[in-house]
């Protein structure tokens, strides 16, 4: 499969939050407001891309030769929570701005599925370091678009008075994913 | 035998070599923060309510050490925590004026009359969308459904007999129940002020006798009787400036339809338990 199409198959065919299932959890949570959705989706890309690279090293250069890849799930939140703070004490003194806008939201995703299930992904289709990394970069960028549209659904849906008061919150934030993710599945297909 | 002590290496190993790294890194790009905001993110309760205008009790304590904001923003921690970030900071307790709301109207059953019979969702929001001025005669007073009751987290506002009352004890002075009142007739004012125009009707006062007998009808009899010259007339309605008020009560006193409320010479309204 060429790259190109691995991009667009990651980001759109097999959307991690509409296809596959995986990062709900700060999908419905962190959806309420554009403004940090944007925030979420950044540091999801960010992380995705960064952590599937040590995974991949690790798993490559230290569990495979060893003949310890069943450690693969301890080993990888063990690199992607390390990881992840490093970089956030790293980027706190060398990029304030940067740490401000996505500060808070890094820690919220250090063990998310998301981010283990890309690396378990990688792991298990025997990519290569560039196709892994363009895997990742492309579910995060899915990740990111898919929490940007439903942070933009959900203010239009707010603004809505007549919304009756048992549906208002996360009930029409779930019918409103479970729509997406019917109209995604228009996607599939497109990528042989 | 390997296959236990390789495990146990290379995952204590990854373990050992993170841990160092990250006590290297946190020591190595340590962040100097200002020592005081460490204390005021410890004096603040931690409920990252967003009551002050930040976004967490690590942005509020930032602000306060940057001096950006008031110290006494904390609705939650109100006067105690105030008076500890004031202490950290060095300076003396905070005497802004802590706000409380008021209930510009006072049309309770019995001084005002509903139009209609409203039988729909027992909200103001639902209410007010009732084609008309909603199923009150006045256009500016309280619907009495309580949407500002449902709004308050401290129990200080209450429906009593069909119009709103807020408790000035209980009150915190966080605007939720401004917010929620669709006429927008609760507002914000001065604790320490007593003295308050507790009617919302501009109308002329022709229009207003036929609606209610304690709405504001424009007479300027307050106007005349400020010592201080404090109150003016927007339209037919008299507004008190509170930043010149002296609480001296005349005001109140002297209005022929008693639409000016003196919390200084009224006895404290205990709520009914149950009110409807």
């Amino acid at each position: 499969m060429n790259l190109l199409g691995l991009l667009i198959s990651s980001i759109f065919v097999n959307n991690i939050v509409f296809m596959r299932f995986l990062g709900c959890c700060p999908f419905l949570g962190v959806s309420g407001k554009l403004e940090t959705a944007k925030g979420m989706g950044l540091a999801v890309v960010f992380v995705i891309t960064f952590s599937s690279v040590m995974t991949w090293l690790a798993y490559n250069f230290l569990l495979a030769p060893l003949g310890l890849d069943y450690l693969y799930t301890l080993a990888f939140i063990l690199i992607i929570a390390a990881l992840v703070q490093f970089v956030e004490i790293v980027m706190k003194k060398m990029m304030p701005a940067l740490y401000k806008s996505l500060g808070i939201f890094l820690p919220l995703i250090t063990t998310n599925c998301a981010v283990l299930g890309v690396a378990v992904i990688n792991m298990n289709e025997k990519y290569d370091l560039l196709t892994a990394v363009v895997n990742a970069f492309g579910t995060a960028v899915g990740y990111m678009l898919a929490i940007v549209m439903m942070a933009g659904i959900r203010e239009k849906i707010e603004l809505n008075a007549s919304m009756p008061r048992c549906m208002r919150g996360l009930p029409i934030a779930l019918i409103t994913a479970g729509l997406m993710s019917i109209a995604f599945m228009g996607f599939s297909g497109l990528v042989k | 035998m390997t296959a236990i002590i390789y495990p146990m290496f290379v995952m204590g190993g990854l373990g050992a070599v993170f841990g160092c790294l990250l006590a290297f890194a946190s020591k190595k790009f340590d962040v100097a923060v200002d020592p005081r905001q460490i204390k005021i993110r410890a004096a603040l309760p931690g409920a990252n309510c967003g009551g002050c205008g930040y976004p967490g009790c690590d942005g509020y304590a930032e602000g306060c050490v940057l001096g950006a904001c008031a110290l006494n923003k904390c609705v939650v921690g109100g006067a105690p925590v105030a008076e500890k970030i004031a202490e950290i900071m060095g300076v003396a307790a905070d005497d802004a004026d802590p706000e409380v709301a008021f209930v510009r109207c006072q049309g309770t059953f019995d001084k005002t009359n509903k139009d209609c019979v409203y039988l729909g969702i027992g909200d103001c929001q639902s209410a007010s969308v009732v084609p008309g001025k909603g199923p009150t005669s006045c256009a500016f007073a309280c619907m009495g459904f309580g949407t500002c009751v449902k709004a308050c987290k401290f129990d200080a506002i209450h429906v009593v007999n069909g119009a709103a009352q807020v408790d000035r004890d209980k009150c915190v002075g966080c605007k939720a129940c401004v917010e929620a009142c669709p006429r927008g007739i609760i507002t914000m004012v001065p604790k320490k002020k007593m003295v308050h125009v507790a009617c919302s009707n501009p109308m002329p006062g022709a229009l207003v006798r036929k609606v209610c007998t304690v709405g504001c009808i424009g007479c300027q009899m307050c106007v005349k009787v400020c010592p201080k010259q404090t109150i003016s007339m927007k339209g037919a309605l008299a507004v008190i400036d509170p930043s010149n008020c002296v609480n001296c009560g005349l005001c109140a006193s002297k209005c022929p339809v008693h639409a000016i409320d003196n919390s200084k010479a009224k006895p404290v309204v205990v709520p009914p338990a149950s009110v409807a």
